[in-house]
């Protein structure tokens, strides 16, 4: 905002859109506009992950291989969808687009601790993600997201050289943007926030930050051992030279177990601020909350051998990384069970958000119990590799993540753009969502008890009907996903008729204009109250009234 | 890691404050703060090669003994106090960055960006040295012949028969340390050629006044990486060196 701008329009001060020239986009340092860089970013990528998730169910529709032509297509296509929707669209989806724009705002500061960092990472990120696109336009790679040794090292003759350089890169931006979090959370609060005023979104926001920081450069080392191995021809994972191929899953799951945790930790931190404000309530058990999210945090690091309980670790191993998967499960529950009480004698209403939000619920919840299902030794053995896995990982990313993601940018929609969107059109899509990712993916947990095996091209006849049902309740997926990209869309052409605070919530991120001006804040930042100060009575009074108005 | 927007800045003791931020001590806080977990994010990564070697070590000592044996521990020795002594002089460029002294700041850069290049040129050395023995991973790398006599003697069962998939085995990693060496000693050099440039630049800009307040936080930032960059060695140099 130049001061000329501010004499011609003798208004309030411009907010942090109003600028809209290409060079003021690609320059920004705002957290705000470096959060909406991301959301293009982050939503075409979706867009495509999600275009071969819809072709490979396509290819599952019948028993045999008739669609992609071959089964090396097939294995591409998996591949790059999971490569696209892990790296590319859920570590960064809530974290650099919502976190981004709204953490600054909710602990009262101007910016983040490092604003050029901060552009630095999504340029970083859009690197890779480039070379991601490449990849992809020049066939791909048909290794599995996981890019096990000793196939990717020796045997897969895609793209796995490139593919490893662009995970790489993209890990970067993700250690800017945790380390920029972290910085921002210890030195930028404003006075009188203390640790235990923060919203819990910025807690659950720190506690991922803090995985970024310490998981991905693991996960970096292991994919430039896997590059060194393939390039030079020395046997860092190859058995014939003295490596081992399962020390590569060692440290790939060390990063990527706990990965599982950025991708649903800041869902988890979109939830805790719905929950309440829909519910009219404070949250219940606040501290506990905010522990459970470090909790997480702490023993994500502790469980990656359960994902090789059957690549011959020892028994022991097997049992005790078994026990501390058991143990991830008891934050996870605390904070599920703190916002059904939350819910409890609370006055709700069912908007767009909270359809999300509960929904997440649910999901996560089926989930986290078929989680634990999986760290049982026994009953792993049963179902590894098979659509069980599949469809409990879909329950935790798509039922929890993405529905985290797509309820907080309804929620936070009006501050981020400044409108309002239809309400109908809202809930029809979360609606949608539910319906439709249940149906596809529940029977994927069927199948895969009765035995079908992940990423295979053909399958026996008898699991045709299950297949057909996934594959229609995926078509009804991507309706519901692709309407709120429109209905959102249109909503830019209207005026900014959101105000400051549609939803009545607290936070300091509802006491600036919608949209926010540059520098979000005009006067000094004091907090003198806890957060989530709702109240139930005020609630049923105002509703009351309502009534009584409407009535008369 | 943070530079000031203005680019010419006066030249008194004051630092520039940026925009966002109340005062300069949340400012040299937050770049202080910032290096320091970036740097446990450097830990980790080094970590992910330590836990590949503490393995592979473990499993076959044997190999990993006679392939340190061929690193020149008295090298190795005098380049650790060479470094050593470029952690003093960084340490007294930030000394000289709080008391004012700008002669004194640019003359310890220059020293520590010396002492540096020693360290890189003998480590240039050593690897040519290593090369020239065919002791570089990949296709020409050659096992020599007493290393592997020394491996059949270790492996030789109580009936003078010696298994030759596990001799196969000891053999490759016996270049699996080599690998490492090579590759942990190339990041860490990647680091000092990073840090040198970063110190050189320091040098000129605090010579030539870019940096409001002498550079301080800069300079503090600066120098916990090339300590940093020194503990690793320190690390390195008995992992890789003295295994005996």
């Amino acid at each position: 905002m130049s001061a000329s701008a501010q004499a011609h329009h003798d208004g309030p001060p411009a907010d942090y859109l109003s600028e809209s020239t290409v060079k003021s986009w690609l320059l920004t340092t705002d957290h705000k506009r470096v959060g909406i860089l991301y959301l293009i970013s982050v939503t075409i990528f979706f867009i495509a992950g999600g275009v071969l998730a819809g072709l490979m169910r396509l290819e599952l529709m019948t028993p045999r291989g008739d669609v992609l032509g071959s089964p090396d297509t097939y294995n591409r296509m998996f591949t790059m969808h999971g490569v696209i929707m892990i790296f590319f669209f859920l570590v960064p989806a809530i974290p650099s687009v919502l976190g981004n724009f709204l953490l600054p705002l909710m602990i009262g500061a101007r910016d983040l601790a490092f604003p050029k960092i901060n552009l630095l990472s999504w340029y970083v990120y859009m690197v890779g993600g480039i070379m991601g696109v490449w990849i992809l336009m020049h066939g791909g790679i048909d290794t599995g997201w996981t890019f096990y040794t000793p196939f990717s090292s020796m045997y897969s003759n895609s793209m796995v050289l490139t593919a490893a350089v662009a995970v790489f890169i993209t890990g970067f931006s993700s250690i800017l943007t945790g380390l920029n979090f972290i910085v921002t959370v210890h030195t930028m609060r404003a006075p009188g926030m203390t640790w235990f005023r923060m919203p819990l979104f910025v807690w659950s926001h720190y506690a991922t930050a803090l995985i970024m920081v310490l998981a991905t450069p693991v996960l970096a080392i292991s994919i430039v051992l896997v590059g060194l191995e393939k390039f030079f021809g020395v046997g860092v994972f190859d058995p014939r030279l003295g490596g081992d191929p399962v020390l590569f899953q060692h440290l790939f799951w060390f990063y990527s177990h706990p990965a599982v945790y950025i991708m649903v930790l800041p869902g988890f931190a979109v939830i805790s601020e719905i929950i309440p404000c829909f519910a009219r309530r404070p949250i219940f058990g606040y501290r506990f909350v905010a522990f459970a999210s470090v909790a997480i945090a702490i023993f994500g690091f502790l469980v990656w051998g359960h994902h090789m309980f059957v690549s011959g670790q020892s028994m022991y191993a097997g049992a005790v990384f078994s026990i501390l998967s058991f143990l991830v499960a008891i934050p996870s529950a605390i904070k599920v069970f703190n916002w059904t009480a939350t819910l409890y004698k609370g006055s709700l209403s069912f908007d767009t958000p909270m359809l999300y939000a509960l929904g997440f619920m649910g999901l996560f919840t089926i989930g986290g119990l078929t989680g634990l299902m999986l760290a049982s030794l026994a009953l792993d053995v049963h179902v590894h590799d098979t659509y069980f896995v599949v469809a409990h990982f879909h329950y935790i990313m798509v039922g929890g993540t993405v529905m985290a993601y797509l309820g907080g940018i309804h929620f936070w929609w009006p501050k981020i753009s400044g409108r309002t969107y239809p309400e109908i059109w809202g809930k029809l899509s979360a609606l949608l969502v539910f319906v439709g990712f249940n149906l596809t993916f529940f029977p994927q947990f069927l199948l895969g008890y009765l035995g079908m095996p992940r990423r295979y091209f053909e399958y026996r006849p008898e699991f045709q009907v299950l297949n057909v049902m996934s594959t229609a309740g995926a078509t009804v997926l991507a309706v519901g996903m692709l309407m709120p990209m429109i209905y959102l869309g249109l909503s830019l052409r209207q005026p900014k008729n959101a105000g400051d605070n549609p939803w009545g919530a607290t936070g300091l991120e509802w006491q600036i204009e919608s949209p926010p001006t540059t520098h979000n804040f005009h006067e000094p930042v004091l907090v003198t109250c806890e957060p989530y100060l709702y109240s139930p009575e005020e609630a049923e009074r105002e509703y009351a009234h309502a009534q009584h108005v409407h009535s008369a | 890691m943070h530079t000031p927007s203005t680019s010419t800045a006066p030249d008194s003791g004051r630092q520039i404050l940026l925009s966002h931020f109340d005062d300069l001590e949340q400012q040299n806080l937050s770049s202080t703060l910032g290096m320091w977990f970036f740097l446990v994010s450097e830990v980790m990564f080094f970590s992910g090669l330590i836990a590949a070697y503490a393995v592979y070590r473990g499993l076959s000592p044997e190999a990993f003994h006679l392939a340190s044996r061929h690193m020149d521990k008295w090298w190795g020795f005098a380049n650790t106090l060479v470094l050593l002594t470029s952690s003093l002089t960084m340490a007294l460029a930030v000394r000289a960055t709080q008391t004012g002294d700008r002669r004194a700041i640019v003359r310890n850069l220059l020293w520590t960006a010396v002492l540096g290049s020693a360290f890189l040129g003998v480590k240039v050395f050593e690897w040519k040295a290593e090369i020239d023995h065919h002791l570089f991973p990949g296709k020409h790398f050659v096992v020599p012949d007493h290393d592997e006599e020394h491996l059949k003697e270790y492996l030789e069962k109580t009936d003078g028969h010696v298994d030759p998939v596990k001799l196969e085995r000891e053999k490759g990693r016996f270049q699996l340390m080599f690998v490492l060496y090579f590759f942990m000693t190339g990041v860490h050099a990647f680091h000092m050629i990073v840090g040198i440039a970063a110190v050189v630049l320091f040098a000129l800009l605090t010579h030539f006044k870019w940096f409001s307040g002498y550079g301080q936080t800069q300079t503090e930032s600066l120098g916990l990486y090339w300590h940093f960059v020194d503990v690793v060695w320190v690390f390195l140099y008995p992992l890789l060196y003295l295994i005996e």
